[in-house]
């Protein structure tokens, strides 16, 4: 009996160690996760606060090799990609979502539908690219906004739906019953009344959805194409502040790396504030007058 | 036009969006079906009663058909996607078949072979496959234990005060655009790696001892994974960056999925006296086990068809090679680099095969990760995003 006591105790000690070390090695996991995001904060905000200046905003790129110059043209191209990705890619999106939660609910299309949602949504963003090449460049016979946008809208359907579906399914059924019990149609009840509870955590979707295509660059590769000059149309080729920080990061200038620094700032902060905005919407409560 | 002014005062509620009860006149049997159905759907008895009453029946079928063919029109977007590559690849299937993805030719003079020449129409994936692969296998064998680590931490250990500071870290990660990845890798990654991280895996891969040891493996020495010059760009420096990529991804559904065990199972492991580790080992990880496989699974699709990040490291070099340190070229980066000045129909039509290639695999790999992940969770909400 005695002899058992010290075996225990050294089996004891080593299961107190074992213990510590996996406390230590997820608290170093944690620290190595961080640490690229600090650098990466880092470098952007000292690389690209440098270079940020009031040409950055308001002039278009000068000629290669020549110093100077901005990003005007590219942080408006941005605009109209997202424009018309919006106005395309939510109200489908949407639609989906009311579908899936409002009719199709445990229906096996409903089912399927989330599926392909999903499915969707994990397809690479150059197969994307690829799609709205063969669907809008290839008839139209030349680069646009236009098909850029399409890829862009693609991309911010499967995420649009998803959130609108889980949002909707949050409203009570009694908020429902109520508005049908007044006698309002039932078209009329979904949009006014389920659609409207729900609204802030739908525009948090839409939100997402938007700051995930904002930064997207390989769909844009021959679709929008890029443009050195001003274009706001979407019959031609339009410059998108992704693209130019990719074309201006493999270039071979200094100049141009520094533009890019700028650039990739000014994106990061406007997805970031997108990021923020819904984390503080969302935390307000996804439900109207739930909070 | 001889309307009796009594019918238009009643007519004229039906027609408006909001008729009132007492006015709309409904077939008495239809109500009696509605209430004498038992309410076995999601759909109570007493919406069903109400949805039954009104006249506004031609708006909501119309208002129903509109939603679903938004969403029958998910459908059609995959449907189109696939047709559209399919159709589009047509040329390089007829001329190449399958030996498209693993053939290739003999440069004549050189004796070495032959993958990818748009110049005189030699086009063979393999090493655009290879170069995806490995690089994903690298991301995969950083990011796992990172991630798991993370995950561990944020919902077993961490204090309460850090716990929403840090998943909102993971998710800025997860925000960050691949552009810019790329961009901190060009500038910072890469010069870190050729200074200071590989002349380490170099110096340990050619020690004599190794090499003595375990030559005959053909993974150490100058011919090994870490021979050859030390660029900084490369097949590692593509993993290290799809690593960081996929990270979020990976902790945010393990997270997720480890949430998900019921605490019983936590308080019967520490009631038997299991240390906190030991619980976390026999009551947490083994029952997430199925869905932390399922969110592996889908960090590897993402870093399947990663692009941007991945064409401004990984070296464009379509030729493969044994060694981590070469460079090399993806799947998804060679689309990217050479779409749009393709040279001939021939070689857009490659371009599309591997897009289409690249297509089924994340839809394969995907389908298969949700599968797992929702074998698991099924029980609890869903998660936004």
């Amino acid at each position: 009996m005695k002899t058992r006591v010290p075996e225990n105790r050294a089996r004891n000690m080593v299961r107190t160690a074992a213990d510590h070390l996996a406390t230590g090695l997820a608290i170093l996991a944690t620290v190595l996760v961080v640490m690229p995001l600090v650098a990466i904060f880092f470098y952007l905000i000292y690389k690209g606060a440098s270079s940020l200046n009031l040409a950055f905003f308001t002039q278009i790129p000068k000629p290669e090799g020549e110093v100077g110059g901005g990003m005007a043209n590219a942080i408006v191209g941005s605009g109209v990609l997202l424009g018309v990705a919006s106005l395309l890619g939510i109200p489908v999106g949407i639609g989906a979502g009311i579908f899936l939660a409002e009719f199709g609910r445990g229906t096996r299309l409903a089912n399927a539908i989330r599926f392909t949602a999903d499915v969707l949504n994990g397809v690479p963003s150059i197969v994307m690219g690829i799609a709205a090449y063969s669907l809008v460049v290839v008839p139209m016979h030349h680069y646009s906004a236009f098909a850029g946008g399409v890829a862009l809208s693609i991309m911010m359907i499967p995420t649009v739906t998803r959130t609108t579906e889980e949002m909707l399914l949050m409203v009570p059924h009694s908020v429902r019953e109520a508005a049908l019990g007044l006698g309002v149609p039932n078209w009329r009840s979904v949009l006014s009344i389920t659609l409207r509870t729900a609204s802030p955590g739908v525009i948090t979707g839409c939100m997402l959805a938007f700051a995930r295509v904002a930064g997207e660059t390989a769909p844009l590769l021959f679709t929008a194409l890029g443009n050195q000059f001003w274009s706001v149309s979407l019959n031609r080729e339009i410059a998108a502040l992704p693209l130019q920080i990719y074309i201006y990061a493999i270039s071979p200038y200094d100049d141009q790396h520094r533009l890019a620094w700028a650039g990739a700032l000014v994106l990061i902060v406007l997805i970031v504030l997108a990021v923020s905005l819904v984390r503080y919407v969302a935390s307000r409560g996804i439900l109207k007058g739930a909070s | 036009m001889t309307v009796p002014l009594s019918e238009i005062r009643i007519r004229k509620p039906e027609t408006a969006p909001d008729p009132s009860p007492e006015i709309t006149r409904q077939p008495a049997g239809h109500e009696v079906s509605a209430t004498a159905t038992p309410a076995v759907s999601s759909i109570s008895e007493v919406r069903r009663y109400l949805l039954s009453r009104g006249n506004s029946a031609f708006a909501d079928k119309s208002f129903r058909t509109l939603m679903l063919l938004c969403g029958i029109s998910i459908f059609a977007i995959v449907a189109l996607i696939a047709t559209e590559l399919v159709m589009q690849s047509q040329l390089s299937w007829h001329k190449f078949g399958l030996p498209f993805f693993f053939k290739f030719n003999v440069d004549p003079e050189t004796k070495l072979p032959l993958f990818w020449d748009p110049v005189n129409g030699t086009f063979y994936a393999l090493p655009f496959i290879y170069g995806t692969l490995v690089s994903s296998l690298v991301a995969l064998t950083i990011a796992v234990p990172l991630a798991i680590g993370l995950a561990i931490f944020l919902t077993e250990m961490c204090p309460r005060f850090l716990r929403s500071p840090l998943s909102f870290l993971t998710e800025l990660l997860a925000a960050i655009p691949s552009v810019v990845y790329g961009l901190w890798a060009i500038f910072v990654l890469i010069p870190l790696l050729r200074e200071h991280v590989n002349p380490i895996f170099i110096g340990v891969f050619s020690a004599p001892l190794a090499v003595k040891l375990l030559g005959w493996t053909h993974l150490v020495g100058d011919d090994g994974l870490f021979g050859g010059v030390n660029l900084g760009l490369g097949l590692l420096a593509a993993g290290v960056i799809l690593a960081i990529m996929i990270l979020p991804i990976i902790a945010s559904l393990t997270r997720e999925v480890m949430t998900s065990v019921p605490n019983s199972q936590r308080e019967a492991a520490l009631a038997l006296g299991a240390t906190r580790w030991e619980m976390i080992r026999v009551a947490v990880l083994r029952n997430a086990r199925i869905g932390i496989v399922g969110s592996i699974i889908l960090g590897l699709g993402r870093a399947l068809g990663e692009t941007m990040a991945v064409a401004m490291v990984i070296g464009n070099n379509p030729e493969i090679h044994r060694s981590l340190l070469s460079t090399g070229h993806s799947m998804a980066a060679v689309i990217a680099n050479e779409f749009s000045e393709a040279t001939s129909d021939m070689h857009r039509s490659a371009l599309i095969e591997i897009g289409l290639a690249l297509f089924l695999v994340t839809i394969l790999v995907n389908g298969l990760a949700r599968l797992l992940v929702w074998a698991v969770t099924r029980g609890t909400p869903a998660r936004v995003n």
